[in-house]
C-alpha cells in the first residue's frame, strides 16, 4: 500500500490509529511513572536521577515514615476508607436489594433519590455537605466524623449500581423455588439470594474502599485540622511548595493501596464471570460497568 | 378458589413489600438527612443573612423570610463584573477541553474497541489504568515534570529554547491539565459505545458497496453518537466545578475558574458564604441541563438491565 493510498483510506490498515493509540497511553501513563521512579531516588531532586534508594519512604528526616504530616495522612486515609467501606457497603446492598424487589408506592421516588448523588458535581456536594455540618448539624465536629459522613453519603449510589446489576441479572426465579420447596423469605434471601450476590457484594466492599481513599474534593471541605488531612488533601497542600521526593513516595503508596482494592474487585467479578461461564474477562466487566 | 388464591397471593406480596421497604430504608433515611437537607441548607444559606457581629452567614430555613439579595450580588458580578470574565473563562477552558478530549479520545477508544485483534484485555487495561491513579498524583506528576528544573524545561533546553516558567498563570497548561486528567473518563463510555456496535451492521454495509470509509461515516460514527453525548456529560460535570487543576498548574487570578471562587468563598473566608452558596446554586443550574441527561441515561441503562 502506498503512502497516498494509506492516507486516503486511513481506516483501512489501522496502522495510524495503532500509533495514536500508542502515543496517547503513553503520554497517560509515563508521567505517573516518572513521579513513581522519583519515590525512589536516592537524592533530594525529582527530576534528576541519583540511584535506587527507599530514603524517601523510611530513613530520611522528611520521609513517609518518619515525617508525621505524610505518615498521619496515610493512617487518616486508611482509617476513612476502612470505616467508609464497613457503613456504605451494607447500606448500599440493602438498598439495592430492597429497590429491586419492592414494588409499589415509594419505589420509584426512592430509585430517583439514589441516582442524584451519582451525577451531581463534587463541589455542589462538598459545599452543601459543608454548610449542613457547619449550621445545622453543629454536634458533628469537622474531621473524620464529617468526611466519614460525607464519603459514605456519596459510596452509597456506587454500591447501588453495582448490587443491583447482578440482582438483575439473577432474577427472582431461584428465591421464588426456595420459598416454594418452604424457606420463608429471609432464608430464601440468607441461603439462596446471599450467597448469588456475593461477587457483587465483595466488589462493592473493594470499590466503597478504593472509592474513599481516592477522594479529594468531599475530605478537603469537610477537613478539620491537620488530624483529618488525607493523602490526597495533603498532595494537594505539598506540590507546589517544591516539595522533596517523599510527597512521590506517599503518592505510590496511595497507588499501591488502590490497585490491590481494585484487584480484589476485580478477582471477585472474574471469579462469578468463571463460574457462570461467561467469556467476558474481568477487566472487560468493569468497562462495561461504568455508566 | 381462584379469588382466594389471590388474596393469599397479594397479602405474601403485602408482606413482602414490608420486608423490602425495610431493607431501603436504612439508605433512603441516609440520602435524605446527608444529602437533601445539606442541599435544603445550600439555599437557605444563599437566602439567609449575615450575622452583623460574628459576620458569619446566618441561614433562613423558614421559606417565607428568604432574601434572595446574595443572588443579586452574584448576578450582579457575573454581567459586567469580575465574576462574569472569570464564568466565560470557565465556558472556554472546558469547551476547549472537552473537545481535545473527543479529538484524542475518539481514535483510541475506536481503535481499542473495534480495531484490536489481539490481547485486547491488555489495551483495555493500558486505558483502565488512570482510573485507578489519584487525580491529584497525575496532577503532582505534571508539577513535577513542569517545574523550574523538570523534564519539560531539559528537554526544550535541548533545543536551545530558555527556562519558561509553565506553572503560573497559563491558559494552555491549564486546558491540558484538564484533558489529562478528565480524558480516561471520557473514553470509557465512548469503548462501550464503540464495542456494542454489532459488526454484522457495519458487514452489511460493506456487503451494500460501502467503502470503509463511508462505513465508517455512515454507520459507525452514528451509532456511537450517544457514546459521545455520555462522555462528555461525564467529563463537562466536573470541569465545570474543578477548582483543583488550575490551583495546582497554575495558582494565579489569571486562570481562575468558577469552581476556585466557590473554594475561596466557602473555604478561605467566613463572611461571604452566602454569595457562595448562590453561585454553587447558580453554577448547579447552569449544569442541570447536563446532569438531567445523565440521570436520563442511567435510568435508561437501568431499564434495560431490568427487562
Amino acid at each position: 500500500m502506498t503512502i497516498k493510498a494509506r492516507l486516503a483510506n486511513p481506516w483501512g490498515r489501522p496502522r495510524f490509529l495503532r500509533i495514536a493509540t500508542l502515543i496517547y497511553i503513553a503520554w497517560s501513563l509515563i508521567p505517573v511513572l516518572i513521579a513513581i521512579q522519583f519515590s525512589f531516588n536516592a537524592g533530594r531532586s525529582r527530576s534528576t536521577w541519583q540511584g535506587f534508594s527507599l530514603r524517601w519512604y523510611l530513613y530520611d528526616a522528611g520521609s513517609v515514615l518518619k515525617d508525621d504530616s505524610l505518615l498521619l495522612a496515610l493512617v487518616q486515609s486508611l482509617r476513612l476508607a476502612a470505616l467508609t467501606m464497613l457503613v456504605a457497603a451494607p447500606i448500599g446492598i440493602a438498598l439495592a436489594i430492597g429497590l429491586a424487589r419492592w414494588r409499589g408506592r415509594g419505589v420509584k421516588a426512592a430509585s430517583f433519590l439514589m441516582l442524584i448523588p451519582l451525577v451531581t458535581p463534587e463541589i455542589v456536594m462538598g459545599v452543601a455537605l459543608f454548610l449542613v455540618f457547619a449550621n445545622l448539624y453543629d454536634f458533628v465536629a469537622f474531621g473524620t466524623w464529617a468526611q466519614f459522613l460525607g464519603h459514605v453519603t456519596f459510596s452509597i449510589s456506587f454500591v447501588v449500581i453495582i448490587v443491583r446489576g447482578r440482582l438483575f441479572a439473577i432474577g427472582r426465579d431461584y428465591e421464588e423455588a426456595a420459598m416454594d420447596l418452604g424457606a420463608s423469605p429471609f432464608e430464601a434471601m440468607r441461603r439462596v439470594l446471599l450467597p448469588m450476590l456475593a461477587p457483587a457484594i465483595v466488589a462493592s466492599f473493594a470499590i466503597v474502599f478504593a472509592l474513599s481513599i481516592d477522594d479529594f474534593v468531599i475530605s478537603q471541605f469537610l477537613a478539620g485540622g491537620a488530624s483529618s488531612i488525607t493523602i490526597p488533601v495533603r498532595l494537594y497542600s505539598g506540590a507546589r511548595l517544591a516539595p522533596p521526593p517523599s510527597l512521590n513516595a506517599l503518592a505510590t503508596l496511595l497507588l499501591v493501596t488502590t490497585m490491590l482494592a481494585v484487584g480484589s474487585a476485580g478477582w471477585a467479578t472474574r471469579r462469578y464471570n468463571r463460574r457462570d461461564g461467561g467469556s467476558e474477562s474481568a477487566v472487560q466487566a468493569v468497562a462495561h460497568f461504568e455508566i | 378458589m381462584a379469588s382466594n388464591l389471590q388474596s393469599a397471593e397479594t397479602e405474601a406480596v403485602g408482606q413482602k413489600t414490608w420486608i423490602w421497604q425495610a431493607f431501603a430504608m436504612p439508605g433512603v433515611v441516609w440520602l435524605i438527612v446527608l444529602f437533601v437537607v445539606p442541599f435544603y441548607a445550600v439555599i437557605s444559606v444563599a437566602m439567609g443573612d449575615i450575622d452583623p457581629i460574628f459576620l458569619k452567614p446566618q441561614p433562613e430555613w423558614n421559606p417565607l423570610a428568604w432574601d434572595p439579595s446574595a443572588f443579586g450580588a452574584v448576578f450582579g458580578d457575573l454581567f459586567g463584573g469580575q465574576l462574569g470574565k472569570i464564568a466565560v473563562r470557565t465556558m472556554g477552558y472546558v469547551a476547549s477541553a472537552s473537545l481535545l478530549c473527543v479529538a484524542i479520545g475518539y481514535p483510541v477508544a475506536y481503535f481499542v474497541a473495534r480495531r484490536v485483534e489481539k490481547h485486547k484485555a491488555l489495551w483495555l487495561l493500558a486505558l483502565l489504568a488512570p482510573f485507578w491513579i489519584n487525580y491529584l498524583m497525575r496532577m503532582l506528576a505534571w508539577v513535577n515534570l513542569l517545574s523550574p528544573d523538570g523534564w519539560v524545561n531539559k528537554a526544550i533546553a535541548l533545543f536551545g529554547f530558555p527556562e519558561q516558567n509553565w506553572l503560573s498563570g497559563r491558559a494552555i497548561v491549564v486546558i491540558l491539565g484538564l484533558v489529562y486528567g478528565y480524558i480516561p473518563y471520557f473514553i470509557l463510555p465512548l469503548y462501550a459505545a464503540l464495542d456494542r456496535i454489532d459488526t454484522q451492521v457495519i458487514e452489511a454495509a460493506k456487503d451494500l458497496g460501502a467503502s470503509p470509509r463511508q462505513a465508517f461515516l455512515r454507520v459507525t460514527a452514528p451509532m456511537s453518537k450517544q457514546g459521545v453525548l455520555a462522555g462528555l456529560v461525564i467529563i463537562m460535570l466536573p470541569m465545570f466545578g474543578d477548582y483543583y487543576t488550575p490551583n495546582l498548574l497554575s495558582g494565579s487570578p489569571r486562570t481562575r475558574m468558577i469552581g476556585n471562587q466557590i473554594d475561596q468563598f466557602i473555604n478561605q473566608t467566613t463572611s461571604q458564604g452566602g454569595q457562595g452558596a448562590a453561585l454553587t446554586l447558580v453554577l448547579m443550574a447552569f449544569v442541570a441541563i447536563l446532569m438531567v441527561y445523565y440521570l436520563i441515561n442511567i435510568s435508561r441503562v437501568t431499564q434495560k438491565a431490568r427487562e
